[in-house]
């Protein structure tokens, strides 16, 4: 039998609620077969709706969603050989691990002993042989959640649909559980979309992350370019890990601009492919946290083409690997820089030392 | 020592008092009453005398009309626990999975128990002139040409009874079953469509298995109560039929007292028996406390 294909391709799709509330509005999105999908997106913005509309659980009020080449609006979850996983996994708490995962050869007419035969191949796969005759009650978080993507998978899908799978578990084992879901991805070599609210979960994971807001997609792709070179304020926001900064262009020269608002003074921003700020305009930008160095005042002025702003350390977290530095650059507004741990000790700072936070003009990044 | 068990059960045993108080004078005592009266004698005028005997037991099980009676019962038990057990459990399952609204779920719920604002005796008579001999339904099926003679069997017979108590009884079913349906994550309905279920599927395989204690409730009240009532038979019957309760109720009307006790004794391990026989099938403790 040739390989199914399970691209995903969304056309224009919408879903209304009785006629008036937009869930979801006109959603165009392409997964390619195989690849790890995340829709990263806080609660109510649209994410689980666009899952189930895959799933065929929900059906779109407007569009198409075309797997591996085929509109299957309208097609129960069978036709579409898509399988779901559903947030705390709704095992059916009647029955064994065995009878859990086995539920659906069962409903497809197979035989007691034929698909035993499968379920006991596949539980010994995914190390879940010695658990078969347990109930899911009986169950630890983490291997509900083994049964409950076993049983998704029993059928061979060509889409798996996650939502929410890691969020029963606490922090160790989510962690952990990541490991699994990805290596799982790989070994069965297909589809995975997976809806999340955390947005470690989504770029450790995906191969294409989607953020969204609000029923609409505002930026989608690898998971490095979300990250590090958001699109909008919102996205940058969302993702953490960017200090989002505003004012109002003073000048366009070139291949930057810059920007300037009563806490800064003349910062040069780098221009972005087809984005062209008026002068006198407000625009956004955003400093990767960790691109923010700190110098005390005096030391060795600022780097040649570079931002410096004076500011004052308004509180310290140690993280680890670097240490987190908030300072009031803006106030009312965030402004964090991380520091890697040995640079900070080398010269440790204290909380209301004033520092100078600088970075390189081309590592700002103009936001829509 | 007793202060030690005090201590350590006190505080268990202050919880059941109020039940105990009233379960002890009001059910306990009288059913010890009629156990003692069923091992003595009768002197036929409504006294009771002093001296221990098996007589009224050893006639209650040579006699063939105690198994007929009990047949006859057991029969209008087990058509009633069908026919409602069919009701009860699509009506439970039409309001928790098909009416989408809940507010309208809930007003539909209330709206079965509309008919227990009157009471037993009037929704049982009020069957009388819906099914007699000139009542509306056969005066419909003649007045259409359905029928020329009027259909007896409607009232005062076996089918008469049968539709008295499943009309009675069919909300011990409903709310039961109901209430342990309503407590099935709709997700895990959605897990077996997703898993290629079919609806019928979905009620044998997810939905039964998952509402059993709920039936099993219903059961266990359906059973005691048409096992314990001789009330419907004797009226829908048109006296036609008999029952064991409506037999002892007889004997008490003679100031038979203690072979009636008899009688009331061996009826109520029989239902025990078979609340017994229900239990065994489920948890029920899950139902209480989940």
């Amino acid at each position: 039998m040739a390989r199914v294909r399970g691209d995903i391709e969304l056309a224009g799709v919408c879903k209304t609620y009785d006629g008036e509330v937009m869930a979801v509005e006109g959603i165009n999105l392409k997964i390619p077969d195989g690849a790890y999908c995340c829709l990263l997106g806080p609660s109510g913005c649209g994410k689980t709706t666009i899952l189930r509309m895959i799933a065929g659980h929900e059906d779109p009020t407007d569009g198409e969603i075309v797997i591996g080449g085929e509109n299957v609006v309208g097609l129960p979850p069978v036709a579409r050989r898509t399988a779901m996983m559903f947030q705390s996994y709704a095992l059916f708490p009647h029955l064994s691990v065995r009878d859990n995962i086995a539920f659906a050869l069962r409903v497809r007419g197979q035989s007691k002993a034929e698909r035993y035969a499968a379920v006991d191949r596949l539980m010994e796969k995914v190390r879940l042989t010695e658990l078969a005759d347990r109930l899911p009650a009986q169950l630890s978080g983490g291997q509900q959640q083994r049964v409950a993507l076993a049983r998704a998978a029993i059928t061979e899908p060509r889409v798996l649909l996650l939502d929410e799978p890691l969020s029963a578990l606490d922090e160790q084992l989510r962690i952990q559980m990541r490991q699994e879901l990805r290596r799982m991805q790989q070994e069965l070599g297909i589809t995975f979309v997976h809806v999340t609210h955390t947005q470690l979960e989504a770029i450790a994971l995906a191969d294409v992350v989607v953020v969204m807001e609000k029923g609409k997609i505002r930026q989608a792709g690898p998971a490095r370019d979300v990250y590090a070179y958001p699109r909008d304020r919102y996205v940058a926001e969302f993702l953490g890990g960017q200090n989002v900064l505003s004012g109002r262009v003073q000048s366009v020269d070139g291949d930057s601009i810059v920007v300037a608002s009563p806490q800064l003074h003349g910062i040069e921003v780098p221009l972005r492919k087809g984005l062209v700020p008026e002068p006198g305009g407000d625009v956004d930008f955003a400093v990767r946290r960790d691109e923010v160095a700190l110098v005390r005042p005096g030391a060795s002025g600022p780097p040649p083409h570079g931002a410096a702003i004076s500011s004052r350390v308004v509180a310290v977290e140690y993280q680890g690997s670097f240490v987190k530095v908030m300072l009031d650059t803006v106030p009312g507004r965030e402004f964090v820089a991380y520091v890697p741990e040995r640079r900070f000790f080398d010269d440790p700072l204290a909380i209301g030392d004033v520092v100078l936070a600088t970075w390189p003009s081309q590592s700002a990044r103009l936001l829509d | 020592m007793g202060l030690k068990i005090f201590k350590r059960y006190g505080a268990s045993w202050l919880c059941i008092l109020p039940l105990a108080l009233v379960i002890v004078p009001f059910f306990l005592l009288p059913m010890l009453v009629v156990g003692a009266a069923s091992f003595l004698q009768g002197d036929g005028f409504g006294g009771i005398i002093a001296s221990p005997t098996l007589a009224n037991y050893a006639d209650l099980f040579t006699s063939k009309l105690t198994f007929d009676l009990y047949f006859q019962t057991i029969k209008f038990t087990v058509l009633t626990w069908a026919f409602s057990l069919l009701l009860g459990f699509f009506i439970a399952y039409f309001l928790v999975f098909h009416v989408r609204n809940q507010l309208l779920a809930i007003g539909l719920f209330l709206l079965c128990t509309v008919p227990f604002w009157t009471s037993n005796i009037i929704r049982m008579i009020s069957w009388i002139p819906l099914l007699g001999k000139e009542g509306l339904i056969n005066q419909a099926a003649m007045g259409i040409g359905l029928t020329h003679q009027p259909m007896e069997f409607l009232l005062f017979s076996s089918f008469a009874v049968v539709v008295a108590y499943v009309h009675q009884l069919t909300i011990f079913m409903i709310v039961p079953i109901f209430n342990s349906m309503a407590r099935i994550d709709k997700r895990v309905v959605e897990a077996a469509l997703d898993a290629g279920a079919s609806r019928f599927d979905i009620m044998r395989l997810i939905i039964v298995p998952m509402s059993k204690s709920g039936i099993a409730l219903g059961s266990i009240f359906v059973v005691s109560i048409v096992m314990g009532d001789f009330f419907v038979i004797k009226v829908m019957s048109g006296g036609g039929s008999a029952s064991v309760v409506g037999a002892f109720y007889e004997d008490i009307s003679v100031l038979q007292y203690p072979p009636a006790a008899a009688s009331a004794v061996v009826l109520t391990f029989v239902v025990m028996g078979l609340v017994a026989a229900i239990l065994r099938t489920v948890d029920i403790r899950k139902e209480i406390a989940p």
